[in-house]
């Protein structure tokens, strides 16, 4: 077979992926280097910063991450799957784009603007709280700020345009003969649903609730601002020990374990959501 | 049923809508304070942050960032997709594994990693760590962009032209470059928006001189509470969403994202 161009062509992408495997190689020594306080660079080889991870404090902050994620891509789905419907089943195409554009602009506004939107709605002279005090359901602002229930939120305004992406994808590809033939069948609108197309959506439901998962691990502004040291995720935690105590080796551990943690995570969750995977595969 | 679907949908994307709106909105506020509903209509906040120091030098920086590293994402991308589409090679699955890793790979993980790295080498925080960072996490995307547009592209055109004593040259020129413009001006389009929004990463490997808008305005927001950011938002929202509707306009925003079954 002729390969015109080969070695020009992957070259240049064999150095990009070069580049990336260093960068996590780093990450790996780092992470069993010890640190010595006031300095740089690491001393020599050490197991503790993987031993200190397993302090309250720490493992806290796991498990409230594993939580807030898990939350955040069910939720995510709920709001997404409507979404994800409507687009791909609009007749009009001016509908069909105008609830894609919405859908996904948050994805290209970056975490920072949306963030900071996010407290001016939510701050304690924000917009809930005006309006609620307004309509005079409260006489005092709600803490939304610094409140799990605020992150979550923010968090799920974050992961929602992915979600929205892989659910469209997979609803595109169903059959729609499939659901004629039920409803010429008989079956009413919500039966059709029930039975057809949300059972043929499941391998879609599946990747979205796992890449939701990835995605809101790794948020980091949104924590950060709207949890404002009260919520902390493990990248909150990771840039406070760089930043603030120059633990580099410590952070570099915790980014390890965190990995660890999200592949373990998802592969639990395949495990778990395997029956419903197959209901579409059918 | 239907109309409670449709009113579904509409609160849905009203949640999606609400943040921009209300920092729209905030930005004329004439009080220097983050609260709704605004009092009073001023433009005061737009010229703040039109012309505050650190923003100015965080958009050029940005602007340069995510030129260069959505270009170079485009020429190391586009080649390595139609190596891996079309031809068969070591080690190929592998290559292409680790260039798509990254999506999967949290940013902040990324970043401290490629600041060790630039450490251990010696080497400064220059631009080169900050556009390096970009290249990797961007790639992913113009891959899959790329893809699609292979998977569209018949690939007997080019046997034809090959058969017709076309040299690979004149062929890769004439024949699959343009086949492949539209998933290239997507491709490119999508990585250098994603570079210039970069936030987690670029948080990581930036030092005030190369400081990019969205660490700039992290920084901004985390140390004064007046409506400039707002201001900027409004900005930002107003320019991303003009971008993507001309993007969908004229490639199909869902055909570069994958959320239309193409083959339909």
């Amino acid at each position: 077979m002729q390969r015109p161009f080969l070695r020009l062509f992957v070259t240049p992408a064999a150095l990009v992926a070069a580049g990336f495997l260093l960068a996590m190689a780093a990450i790996l020594q780092y992470a069993v280097l010890a640190h010595i306080p006031g300095e740089l660079t690491p001393g020599g080889f050490t197991l503790r910063n993987f031993q200190e991870m397993l302090k309250p404090l720490y493992a806290g902050v796991f498990f409230d991450t594993v939580r807030l994620c898990f939350l955040t891509a069910v939720l995510a789905l709920l709001a997404g799957y409507p979404l994800a419907l409507a687009m791909v089943r609009a007749r009009n195409p001016y509908i069909k784009s105008a609830i894609l554009i919405i859908s996904v602009t948050p994805l290209f506004l970056g975490e920072v603007v949306r963030t900071y939107a996010w407290l001016i709605v939510l701050g304690n002279q924000g917009f809930i709280n005006g309006f609620l005090l307004w309509l005079g359901i409260i006489d005092r602002p709600l803490t939304l700020m610094f409140s799990t229930g605020g992150v979550v939120m923010g968090l799920v305004h974050v992961t929602l345009p992915v979600v929205v992406i892989m659910l469209s994808a997979a609803i595109s590809h169903i059959d729609r003969d499939l659901e004629k033939a039920a409803v010429a069948l008989g079956a009413r609108p919500l039966r059709v649903f029930l039975t057809v197309t949300l059972p043929l959506s499941m391998p879609g439901i599946v990747a979205a609730l796992t890449t939701g998962f990835a995605w809101t691990f790794s948020a980091f502004a949104t924590p950060q601002i709207i949890g404002g040291g009260r919520v902390n995720m493990v990248s909150n935690l990771v840039y406070s020990l760089g930043f603030s105590s120059f633990n580099f080796p410590f952070a570099a551990a915790l980014s390890i374990a965190g990995l660890l943690l999200t592949a373990l995570s998802l592969a639990l969750f395949k495990l778990l959501l395997r029956p419903l995977e197959r209901m579409g595969a059918k | 049923m239907k109309y409670a679907f449709r009113a579904l949908v509409v609160a849905l994307l009203g949640f999606v809508l609400l943040p921009a709106v209300v920092a729209c909105v905030s930005a004329f506020d004439t009080r220097a304070l983050i609260a709704f509903p605004p009092q009073g209509f001023t433009w005061r906040w737009f010229h703040r942050a039109l012309t505050y120091e650190d923003f100015q030098v965080g958009f050029v920086n940005s602007l340069y960032v995510a030129a260069i590293a959505s270009t170079l994402a485009i020429l190391v991308g586009s080649a390595v997709a139609y190596a891996i589409d079309r031809y068969d090679f070591a080690a190929k699955r592998v290559l292409e594994a680790v260039l798509l890793a990254p999506l999967a790979i949290p940013h902040f993980t990324i970043g401290l990693g490629a600041l060790i790295v630039a450490s251990q080498v010696g080497a400064a925080r220059g631009w080169f760590v900050v556009v390096a960072c970009h290249v990797v996490l961007v790639l992913p995307f113009v891959l899959r962009s790329l893809y699609v547009s292979l998977k569209n592209m018949d690939p007997r055109l080019e046997s034809a032209a090959l058969s017709l004593g076309a040299k690979p040259g004149r062929v890769l020129l004439t024949v699959t470059l343009p086949g492949l413009a539209p998933g290239l001006a997507g491709g490119w389009i999508f990585a250098a928006i994603l570079s210039f929004n970069e936030f987690t990463a670029s948080l990581f490997v930036t030092v005030q001189r190369t400081q990019t808008l969205p660490v700039a305005m992290y920084n901004y927001v985390r140390e004064y509470a007046d409506p400039s950011m707002a201001a900027l938002s409004a900005l930002y929202i107003l320019l991303t969403t003009v971008v993507l509707t001309l993007a969908n306009r004229f490639l199909g925003l869902g055909r570069i994202l994958g959320t239309e079954d193409v083959r339909h």
